[in-house]
């Protein structure tokens, strides 16, 4: 069963539309993670979570019950906040139980919740400090404490990685996702690193402009995008978006590449969707990772779905990792993701091998996928 | 302290630096002259001021013109001193600074933190407050505090100090609680406290040089008042500006200067105390937000 339901929410500020309609479920102790590019309405959404937004239509529903009226302090909820939000005034321990203290819990049971949150995040030592002699990573800590000791239904997450320098990032991103598991708290997060999204989630929702555009597992997000704007949001470098036509050749449908010198590649569709067969002899465009073109031998086991073709290699960028290739496909620059050992060199002209079993079609006028 | 010198943003030579000390310094002396000069007065007896020079040391060192001023002087019918009026002034000060300092920093709190339509408009008339003329609100002012019965005492007074205050120190708050962070106030709201104790536990204790600046401004300003004073008070609640007046204005006699300059400076003790005590968070408040940091 699902413990948070969004249902057909609607929020307005006077006559600007935030959120449309948004539909999101997930199921007791899922990470939900809402992802879109700024003033996509993913703040919005997690605060009428919260309870800091109404909403103008539609409704919440927490394990089961709606929670529209309800006060934030009423939702059973603890949120961390982009900025922490530590009360200055306080030391981190009244930081961490001015809540209990709200709710009349008795100061030595406050006390003992402290401790053991404290112990927890090894933060025991920070205690009796103020929030202003704390560097961002203790405070992102003590942040992360004052919502522990609640031990609410949900946690709420708005962006809290984003004022940390990027080392640090990784180190609390690895930490959230141990305490989600140790805890099994439901969680809501938002962010707009789509590598935040995909590592942390159970379930991701795009958001942009306040419409939901897919709501998935990361893997569903990441091989089978909704539309090209969650194609081109979601992975880093971004799916390669290239034109091309749909035709039928010796009865399998096949996708084909105008290339420069006025020829064309053709590369076989495997498991088309029946949508396609509506497009056959008209443009569409073809959707393919940068993992997916790479420029190793042919001898691997899926060999069979990987297709040659040459290209003109442009620049070339090592990352250490792997390296890849600006190479030129369909009259676009497309990105490659090639070995770190790769022989590539800028200038050359060099046959790469395309695995289609992961590539997606997109209609150009719609965008959404085939 | 050659490893640490103090920072400033333009490099001086050493004559600009001369050139700068002495003209700072020929201002000190034309503003502490007027002071040294009461100073001085204040401790002759009366004949050496008539015989002799305003700007020497008394030849004979007396308190007497002061303990006059203070509580043997006639003014208007009884010879009290300045020393009840001094009391009504405390009276009438202290609540009127508390009072509208409080409202103004609730005022200051709601326009930043709750929000509503038209808050925007609202703060505009509130700022309008700052810019009408003492003289304007006169008459119907003494209508109100004739139709609260409260007109002559004190605490009309303290009424009219606090209405006129109020556009100041919601202006004051108001810009100093646009820079304090809403999440704190969403974080306190999921943790369950409610308005006033989110105003109170967390935006009061964080409001230290803002509250500084307001008291100061609202003190000097208040204590100072004489038309509001003259207007508004009875002869049990005159403050001592207006006591200070009838001391030195009055008609008859002989006209002791020595006096009256003892009573100008005791009117002027108490804003005085103020400045030294919290002068210096006086301009770290003013320039607090001005800069991020």
């Amino acid at each position: 069963m699902s413990f948070l339901v969004v249902n057909d929410l609607e929020k307005r500020f006077g006559a600007v539309e935030v959120l449309k309609g948004i539909d999101i479920s997930v199921p007791r102790g899922g990470f939900l993670v809402l992802v879109g590019p700024s003033g996509c309405g993913k703040s919005t959404l997690l605060n009428t979570i919260a309870g800091l937004e109404t909403v103008t239509a539609g409704e919440i529903l927490i394990d089961g019950v709606r929670v529209n009226e309800l006060h934030p302090s009423k939702r059973d909820i603890a949120m961390v906040f982009q900025s922490y939000a530590l009360y200055p005034n306080m030391n981190v321990a009244k930081n961490m139980s001015f809540g209990m203290e709200m709710r009349g819990v008795p100061k030595a049971e406050r006390q003992q919740v402290v401790a053991r949150v404290a112990a927890m995040l090894q933060i025991e030592d920070l205690l009796h400090r103020k929030p202003s002699q704390l560097s961002g990573g203790q405070r992102q800590r003590v942040a992360m404490g004052r919502a522990l000791v609640r031990d609410p239904k949900i946690f709420l997450f708005d962006e809290p990685l984003s004022n940390l320098d990027a080392k640090l990032r990784v180190e609390m991103r690895t930490e959230i996702q141990k305490l989600h598991q140790r805890l099994g708290t439901t969680v809501v997060y938002v962010t707009h690193d789509q590598i935040e999204a995909m590592t942390l989630a159970t379930v991701i929702a795009v958001l942009k402009d306040g419409v939901l555009q897919q709501v998935g597992s990361p893997a569903e997000i990441y091989n089978t995008p909704a539309n090209i704007f969650v194609a081109d949001f979601m992975g880093s470098p971004s799916m390669n978006l290239v034109p091309a036509r749909l035709d039928r050749a010796n009865g399998a449908l096949v996708v084909s590449l105008k290339r420069a010198d006025g020829s064309t590649t053709m590369l076989p569709l495997h498991e088309p969707s029946a949508a396609a067969e509506a497009f056959i002899g008209r443009e569409v465009i073809l959707g393919l990772r940068p993992e997916s073109i790479d420029d190793a031998p042919v001898a691997d086991a899926d060999g069979a779905q990987r297709h040659p073709l040459e290209a003109h290699v442009e620049v070339t960028q090592p990352t250490g990792a792997d390296t890849l290739a600006m190479i030129r496909l369909g009259g676009r620059e497309v990105v490659a993701r090639l070995r770190a050992e790769t022989g590539a060199r800028a200038g050359e002209r060099r046959r790469f091998m395309v695995d289609m079993s992961k590539a997606v079609l997109f209609d150009p006028e719609t965008e959404e996928r085939l | 302290m050659a490893a640490n010198p103090i920072e400033t943003a333009v490099r001086t030579g050493r004559l600009t630096r001369a050139l700068i000390y002495a003209a700072l310094l020929v201002f000190a002396v034309y503003y502490l002259l007027p002071l040294f000069v009461m100073m001085v007065n204040s401790f002759k007896e009366l004949d050496e001021i008539r015989g002799g020079n305003m700007l020497a040391l008394p030849e004979l060192v007396t308190l007497a013109p002061w303990i006059k001023a203070w509580n043997q002087a006639q003014i208007g019918v009884q010879p009290t001193g300045l020393a009840p009026y001094f009391l009504n002034s405390i009276k009438m000060v202290v609540p009127a600074v508390v009072i509208s300092t409080l409202l103004g920093a609730l005022n200051g709190y709601v326009l930043t933190k709750w929000r509503f339509r038209g808050d925007t408009l609202v703060f505009a008339l509130m700022l309008f407050a700052c810019f009408i003329p003492f003289q304007i609100v006169l008459i119907p002012m003494a209508r109100v505090l004739g139709f609260l019965g409260i007109a002559g005492t004190t605490w009309g007074l303290v009424l009219v100090h606090v209405v006129y205050g109020l556009g100041f120190t919601t202006l004051f708050f108001r810009n100093y609680y646009a820079a304090f962070p809403t999440e704190l106030v969403k974080a306190a709201q999921i943790d369950g406290a409610s308005f006033l104790r989110i105003f109170y536990r967390i935006l009061l204790p964080s409001s230290g040089p803002i509250i500084v600046v307001t008291v100061i401004w609202q003190f000097t300003n208040i204590w100072n008042d004489f038309l509001f004073g003259a207007s508004f008070s009875d002869f049990d609640s005159q403050p001592m500006t207006v006591a200070l007046n009838n001391l030195v204005s009055s008609s008859t006699g002989v006209k002791e200067y020595n006096v009256h300059f003892a009573g100008a400076i005791l009117a002027a003790i108490p804003t005085l105390l103020v400045y030294i005590v919290a002068g210096r968070y006086f301009v770290r408040g003013l320039m607090a937000g001005a800069v991020k940091g």
